[in-house]
């Protein structure tokens, strides 16, 4: 255990890059879980005689159209952003990773199919099939975690198949056979867990992606309705006040928005290092 | 007359994460022109980094930290770029282990030869070209003309190491360093490639400094040998010296350890013979193969009508180049893929009728074991030796309680001489012998009766060869297996088996007692391979 940590603390130490973005990913989780409870208003409270204060003292982002407190928003929807991707990008790896090894390890058929239908799927133009999946399944939250899972399927898929694909002849895949493991062992017990640090790279990297699309999806009117503060939709309500300079509507839940996608995207490569036991000694 | 290139008390460091390593600790030596200079020695003892300080490739967490290396007399321990460029590939140039590996893959060998042509002579393309024709001429490659078009995949091993050798001859260097040229090719493979080195180094007079782990490739080649344990050069003497009366401790371990045509198992390691248990060749067969057949796909057979019979408690080496169905054979007897034709009996059942696919529930799973070539890539990284260990004995013993494993685990790993306290650690944690042992315990965990061995100390230095060679012969003394013993090296089979089976291209070739089979080979095929392998003769009055 304390060579875990030992190892966890130099790949922190010599990559300064992963500490900043592991802190900036710490802190979002706090704040997902905690947020609600230290926010100083009400998210949702209007306050129409103080609508549209630049930020101060007292609002330190200002406050929107019906006088709430904007910080208080972006702090609160931390939790429902974040939800929103980690289910999503839960839902897509543990079913892409699975599917994708079973390609992998037995190739034939099964490989062939499962590798036509991840082609078509990728041919189109992802969002708008997410956005399509929300109008037809229709527009709660759940629809947007199972249409982001969705859209995310394919390059789980594709990542485990060549994963598992390029270890399948290695001999200690042989020798679990022979030491009486079934093919489903095989997969599940013994390559599964190897391809997981390479993974870890892309659930990192798809963490930002799938926080940008649920936002984006509330952003178009999808899925998350107003007034539930969700970072997308207060982008789109604050983009009615920007040509009347009212930059901090836009501005601030933007700004949460780009460093929860940069913190998981910078995560991803420390995480490879930490994951990989070789890199431990 | 100053010497091609002197090396004088060079240390090398390198700098990592747990500190600074020394890998060389002093090293002197020289080599003049149309002189091979053998450097042996086991992994990590300082080999490599050698030839790479000497050619100034080091990656840059190491650097050289005293010492000089002249070349042609010129100081070059610390010539920067602009000196180096011209006279690597020009004046010394690097044969590589693995030629495939350092080959194009996309670019036809004959550019690849003009590349290297072309970046030292101000020549036109297609002067190049002929030059290029005329280089794989040299190297002896049959319809050359036609070869220069040729993609590395489309060529063997052997033929990919004669184009390196082109390569590295192109601009008639005159110091030649080769690290492990013939690692990996077959035998007769490895002779034709040494004496066609060895007949260009003295028709061009150049200097050949040629790194090996093999004694005996280094006592047939070169005229002095230098022996390196740890970074340090610990003797140094022509062949018949260095091996009739080595006089280093750890030389005379490494020539002890080394097998000959005559060396038995308990010599390598030098211990006393044990009584010698006759296997029981008169009893019932355990295992029975006939007319055994597999073909891959729309290609040739890999085993084409194989048959033979195998007694309990004896020893069965299968020897036969590269390609020649071994491998193929061993896992189709261990059920890990099924035979196109044939069957396989093993006592009253015959398991040729259970697809490899449901084979891994049958009773007879734990029966038959096999263990592996490369220890380092048969381990699962993410398992510690105990996982490891303790895998079959929860699938095919169904032992469940976790302190039950944990006492089973340790006491294979004892008598595989596994120490305790290795247990937790991972495979990369591990020295290459000690993860062989753990391959080993692990084949023997759920007690099997017939233990099938591809290569299992193809990976191995030669010392820790003679220790899990040694512990292989005991076990099989102690509990009565059967061994199929897999491996292209002779001298190991002989030692190992009661009997030989050669095979080549899928066929039997030869099949006999093992001392008759290497005594008076019946076939050419087996005279041949025999031939082929390089010796050293210990000194026994002989020289």
């Amino acid at each position: 255990m304390s060579a875990t940590l030992r190892h966890v603390g130099w790949v922190l130490r010599t990559n300064p890059v992963t500490m900043i973005a592991g802190l900036g990913a710490l802190s979002l989780i706090l704040l997902a879980i905690l947020g609600p409870s230290l926010v100083p208003y009400d998210p949702v409270a209007s306050n129409v005689p103080m609508a549209l204060q630049p930020p101060s003292r007292q609002h330190w982002f200002g406050t929107d159209q019906l006088g709430r407190d904007v910080f208080s928003r972006v702090v609160v929807a931390t939790r429902l952003d974040l939800a929103i991707a980690a289910s999503a990008v839960t839902l897509s790896f543990l079913i892409g990773a699975v599917i994708g090894s079973f390609c992998g390890y037995t190739g034939g058929k099964l490989d062939l199919w499962v590798g036509r239908f991840v082609d078509v799927l990728m041919a189109f133009p992802l969002f708008v099939l997410a956005m399509a999946l929300v109008a037809a399944l229709g527009n709660r939250v759940e629809n947007i975690i199972y249409a982001t899972a969705i859209i995310n399927l394919p390059f789980y898929i594709r990542f485990a198949r060549a994963e598992v694909n390029v270890r399948r002849n290695l001999g200690w895949v042989e020798a679990a056979r022979c030491a009486g493991n079934s093919h489903a062992g095989v997969v599940l017990r013994f390559l599964l867990p190897n391809v997981l640090p390479a993974m870890a790279v892309q659930i990192s990297l798809n963490l930002g992606w799938a926080i940008l699309n649920a936002a984006g999806l509330s952003f178009l009117g999808l899925g998350v309705r107003a007034p539930t503060p969700e970072w997308g939709i207060m982008v789109a309500e604050g983009a009615r006040f920007i040509t009347t300079g009212r930059w901090w509507l836009v501005v601030c839940p933007g700004a949460a928005l780009m460093f929860a996608v940069l913190c998981f995207n910078l995560l991803g490569d420390g995480l490879r290092d930490i994951l990989d036991p070789r890199m431990r000694t | 007359m100053t010497p091609l290139l002197t090396v004088e008390d060079v240390h090398v460091s390198f700098t990592t994460r747990h500190g600074v390593v020394n890998a060389l600790r002093g090293v002197s030596f020289a080599v003049d022109q149309g002189e091979t200079l053998g450097i042996v020695g086991e992994s990590g003892s300082g080999k490599s980094v050698t030839a790479l300080a000497v050619m100034r490739l080091l990656d840059r967490a190491g650097r050289v930290t005293s010492g000089r290396i002249r070349f042609r007399g010129e100081d070059i321990t610390a010539a920067g770029r602009s000196v180096m460029q011209p006279l690597r590939g020009a004046a010394m140039s690097m044969i590589f282990q693995n030629p495939r590996a350092a080959l194009n893959p996309i670019r036809p060998i004959g550019d690849q030869i003009a590349d290297v042509l072309r970046a030292h002579n101000d020549i036109s393309r297609r002067q190049a070209s002929s030059q290029a024709l005329e280089l794989l001429e040299a190297v002896r490659i049959r319809d050359a003309r036609e070869r220069l078009s040729a993609y590395p995949h489309e060529l063997s091993g052997g033929m990919c190491q004669r184009v390196m050798i082109a390569m590295a001859i192109a601009c008639e260097p005159s110091l030649l360093i080769a690290d492990e040229p013939t690692t990996g090719l077959d035998v007769t493979t490895q002779q034709t490639v040494m004496e066609l080195l060895t007949d260009i180094i003295h028709r061009r007079s150049m200097g050949l400094i040629l790194i090996t782990h093999d004694l005996g490739l280094a006592a047939r080649y070169c005229q002095r040998i230098a022996v390196m344990e740890q970074g340090l050069k610990v003797e140094e003497a022509p062949p018949e010296n260095l091996f009739g009366a080595p006089q280093h401790a750890y030389t005379k371990r490494l020539v002890a350890a080394s097998p000959t045509k005559h060396s038995r198992v308990q010599d390598l390691v030098g211990e006393p013979a044990p009584p010698s248990v006759e296997p029981k060749l008169d009893s019932r067969p355990l295992l029975q193969v006939s007319s055994l057949k597999k073909v891959f796909g729309q290609s040739a057979p890999a085993v084409a009508d194989v048959s033979f019979t195998l007694s309990e408690g004896e020893s069965l080496g299968l020897v036969g180049e590269s390609g020649s169905g071994k491998s193929t054979i061993s896992r189709m007897i261990c059920r890990l893929i099924d035979q196109t034709e044939g069957t396989i009996r093993y006592e009253e059942t015959s398991i040729s009728d259970i697809a490899s696919r449901d084979f891994h529930c049958h009773p007879l799973r734990r029966t038959i074991q096999l263990v592996f070539q490369d220890a380092g890539e048969s381990l699962n990284p993410r398992f510690s030796a105990f996982d490891s260990i303790a895998d079959p004995l929860r699938n095919l013993l169904g032992i469940t309680d976790n302190q039950e494993l944990r006492r089973r685990a340790s006491d294979v790993a004892e008598r595989c001489g596994l120490p305790h306290e290795l247990l937790d650690r991972f495979p990369h944690q591990l020295s290459g012998g000690q993860r062989a042992r753990v391959g080993i315990a692990r084949a023997i965990a759920p007690g099997p009766r017939l233990l099938v061995l591809d290569e299992p100390t193809a990976a191995l230095d030669v010392s820790v060869q003679a220790v899990i060679l040694h512990l292989l012969d005991r076990l099989r003394r102690e509990t009565g297996l059967a061994f199929v013993f897999v491996s292209h090296d002779l001298n190991v089979v002989r030692m190992m088996c009661e009997r030989t089976i050669v095979l080549q291209a899928g066929k039997i070739v030869e099949e006999g007692s093992s001392e008759e089979l290497f005594r008076e080979p019946k076939t050419e095929y087996t005279a041949a391979l025999l031939a082929a392998i390089p010796h050293f003769e210990q000194r026994h009055g002989i020289f």
